[in-house]
């Protein structure tokens, strides 16, 4: 009997044993197709305004930091002045997504853009994030072309933009996102929930940021 | 690792007298205890998610051959490739036989119990594969030769100073003259020698803090982005795991995810929760080229329908161990096993028998914490007492326990007898007590008072309290009747 074959039957002894198998079928098909929703706390069911300062106050708890821009052309700008502000290279490592590439970049002569997956040599990347998470200050990011996994955790800064209308309050929500654009029970390769800039307390539990991931993770929230 | 359970007490002993050790066991409280306590009342809804998270993994455990099933259905489809692994050999086989076709001389991990438990970083050494730690205290205790203390903070047992002398040994490549005098410069350090260590590897091998029957999508929760370096940079990206790790749907992640940082470290959410499916899709510019899952039972499907089985909701958040006075006193090394405190002191028999592993659930005062803060409400203490039972039955339980136990039994079989020699014990040793109420010493009691002053009886028995307060309760409803 294949290893396989061995622990299912041996799981099945228990489980099958004096009940009835079409009603745990029945039970198993049905929790998969309805994904029952649980307990969502109360803490992010708010109305917009509300429900933003929540999202901001949660990633500053976490040590984001956040800026916020009218519109998408102002992006560029803003990236500019962050990369000033921290004394970095005025070059950046950026996806495909189309949100970003239509920000018109090049009203800033001197930022230097190189697109597609990090290489580990990028001090700073930009990504767009699928959705935010207030009730935990969260980005959800998707990976694929627009936005590669790689940038999300190799430069040492990470800016990320989201629009202020994909701050959603729970973290069920980002599953309803992710079922309209892939389908029911379909993912993206990666979806990574990122709170904060890496960190590590594994030196006497003491906190500090900077651990293999960025030590940065600054936010531009999009107000259009 | 060698199991060393059996030698328990030994071990405790030493830990306790080892000032380094101490030392380092204070950051236990210090790092865990008030931050999970202040997160959890910072959810309104904790209490009623804990009950949420344990009827969900009731109800998987109760469907898991099913879901077992559909689990792999939806992996293969998103072009992932299951391996089933009855055993700890079994499971380290097809890793080495994976790394092999991959043509790898080094493996990155990401921080993973269950590698531990099937000691896969001794097996692929032997096989001329060299794995290499990347989560900081995995990577530190790696470099030290030893296994972690401790499930979610492996190197809790060890002092900067400690990890400074280990880097000085270990990274000659570095200026001797630098300073590592602050845990941020051993970070940078340890970030700046794996960062190159990222590219090297064409296999990276994480675990897995669930893996969805829904979407056939493994996650994994870390702080450090270690794991997503390893999983994502990686040719070939193995996630081991347990086969109690599967839960039906995303929603159902939701519900305890927001459970583990909090109990874990106190964070509302811990700063990377990844999902990943599948390998690199068409088009995709980064991720790993194949993506597979070493699923292992290793006893688990045994525990199913005997009075171990809950322990199977374990989520591995390391509250148990935090926020037990045994552990915080002896460390993670004393119990001999992989799984450290209270939830190891049920797992490890479960996995390796009680014969070798009986003094670990012996090493609980029962005083019921580990249960209070289980965000899985796994009866902990009631399953240490079941296999101090199967101890007892199965005669391991060392003499002088048994004849104590049976003296004490004939006693309180008979509560004429037994209260007449408490009315003739009790005042005498308070008497001996003197004035501090106190022993320092007492025959036969030398493994307690080495360690610490026994209290001397005082005031009234249990039994007389007992019977004063149901004569109290007896008078008043007398007086409402009336």
């Amino acid at each position: 009997m294949s290893a396989r074959d061995s622990i299912l039957t041996k799981i099945r002894q228990v489980n099958v044993a004096g009940s009835d198998d079409t009603a745990r079928k029945q039970a198993v098909a049905a929790r998969l197709s309805d994904s029952p929703r649980g307990i969502v706390p109360a803490r992010g069911q708010l109305p917009d305004s509300e429900r933003r300062a929540l999202f901001e106050a949660m990633a500053q708890k976490f040590a984001a930091t956040i800026s916020s821009v009218a519109d998408y052309s102002d992006i560029p700008r803003a990236v500019s002045g962050y990369l000033r502000e921290h004394n970095l290279p005025a070059d950046i490592r950026i996806g495909d997504d189309e949100r970003l590439a239509k920000a018109g970049w090049d009203k800033e002569r001197t930022l230097e853009i190189r697109h597609g997956a990090s290489d580990g040599g990028d001090m700073t990347a930009v990504s767009h994030a699928l959705a935010g998470i207030a009730e935990t200050g969260t980005v959800a990011l998707a990976s694929g072309t627009d936005n590669p996994t790689t940038l999300n955790f190799l430069p040492e800064h990470h800016i990320v933009v989201l629009k202020a209308s994909d701050i959603d309050g729970d973290l069920e929500s980002i599953w309803d996102r992710l079922r309209e654009k892939f389908g029911k029970g379909q993912m993206p390769r990666a979806l990574n929930l990122v709170t904060g800039p890496s960190r590590s307390g594994d030196i006497e539990q003491k906190i500090l940021l900077g651990a293999h991931g960025p030590r940065a993770l600054h936010l531009i929230i999009v107000d259009e | 690792m060698q199991l060393t359970s059996d030698r328990f007490k030994q071990q405790a002993q030493k830990a306790l007298v080892d000032a380094q050790l101490q030392r380092a066991l204070l950051n236990v409280e210090k790092g865990f205890i008030g931050k999970r306590q202040m997160a959890a009342d910072a959810l309104p809804e904790f209490e009623a998610l804990r009950d949420n998270a344990r009827d969900i993994k009731n109800h998987t455990l109760a469907h898991l051959d099913l879901y077992l099933e559909a689990y792999e259905k939806k992996v293969t489809e998103a072009g992932g490739i299951v391996h089933w692994a009855e055993n700890a050999e079994d499971a380290r086989r097809i890793v080495l036989d994976i790394c092999r076709k991959a043509g790898t001389k080094t493996v990155n991990k990401g921080k993973s119990m269950i590698t531990e438990e099937i000691d896969l970083n001794d097996y692929l050494a032997a096989n001329g594969i060299t794995p290499v730690e990347t989560d900081l205290g995995e990577y530190i205790i790696q470099l030290r030769g030893e296994h972690p203390s401790h499930i979610i903070a492996p190197a809790v047992h060890l002092n900067k100073e400690q990890v400074e002398g280990d880097f000085r040994r270990v990274h000659t490549h570095l200026a001797e003259a630098r300073d590592l005098s602050e845990p941020a410069a051993l970070l940078s350090e340890a970030r700046e020698v794996l960062r190159k260590q990222y590219f090297e590897a064409k296999v990276g091998i994480t675990g897995a803090n669930f893996l969805i029957a829904e979407t056939g999508s493994s996650v994994i929760v870390t702080n450090e982005g270690n794991g997503d370096l390893t999983q994502t940079l990686a040719d070939v990206h193995v996630v081991v795991a347990s086969i109690e790790k599967m839960v039906p749907t995303l929603e159902d992640t939701a519900q305890i995810l927001r459970l583990l940082a909090r109990s874990a470290t106190g964070q509302d959410m811990s700063c990377y929760t990844t999902y990943s499916t599948g390998p690199r899709r068409e088009g995709d510019p980064d991720g790993p080229k194949e993506y597979h899952v070493v699923l292992l039972d290793n006893g688990r499907s045994s525990m199913l329908g005997t009075e171990y089985q809950e322990m199977l909701r374990c989520i591995r958040c390391g509250a148990c161990m935090n926020h037990c006075p045994v552990y915080q006193s002896v460390g993670g090394h004393a119990y001999g096993s992989v799984y450290p405190g209270p939830m190891g002191a049920v797992l490890t028999p479960s996995l390796n028998g009680i014969e070798k592993t009986g003094q670990l659930p012996n090493a609980s005062t029962f005083c019921g914490r580990c249960e209070a803060v289980c965000p899985m409400r796994i009866p902990l203490p009631k399953m240490m007492r079941h296999w101090r039972e199967r101890e007892f039955e199965k005669h391991l339980t060392p003499a002088t326990a048994r004849y104590g136990l049976k003296l004490w039994a004939f006693f309180a079989k008979r509560p004429k007898l037994y209260r007449l020699a408490v009315s003739f014990g009790i005042p005498a040793l308070s008497a001996l007590g003197g004035t501090k109420h106190r022993f320092r010493a007492l025959p036969f009691a030398g493994g307690w008072t080495r360690h610490r002053d026994l209290p001397a009886p005082e005031g009234r028995t249990f039994q007389q309290q007992w019977q004063q307060r149901e004569a109290l309760k007896q008078n008043v409803d007398q007086k409402r009747a009336a």
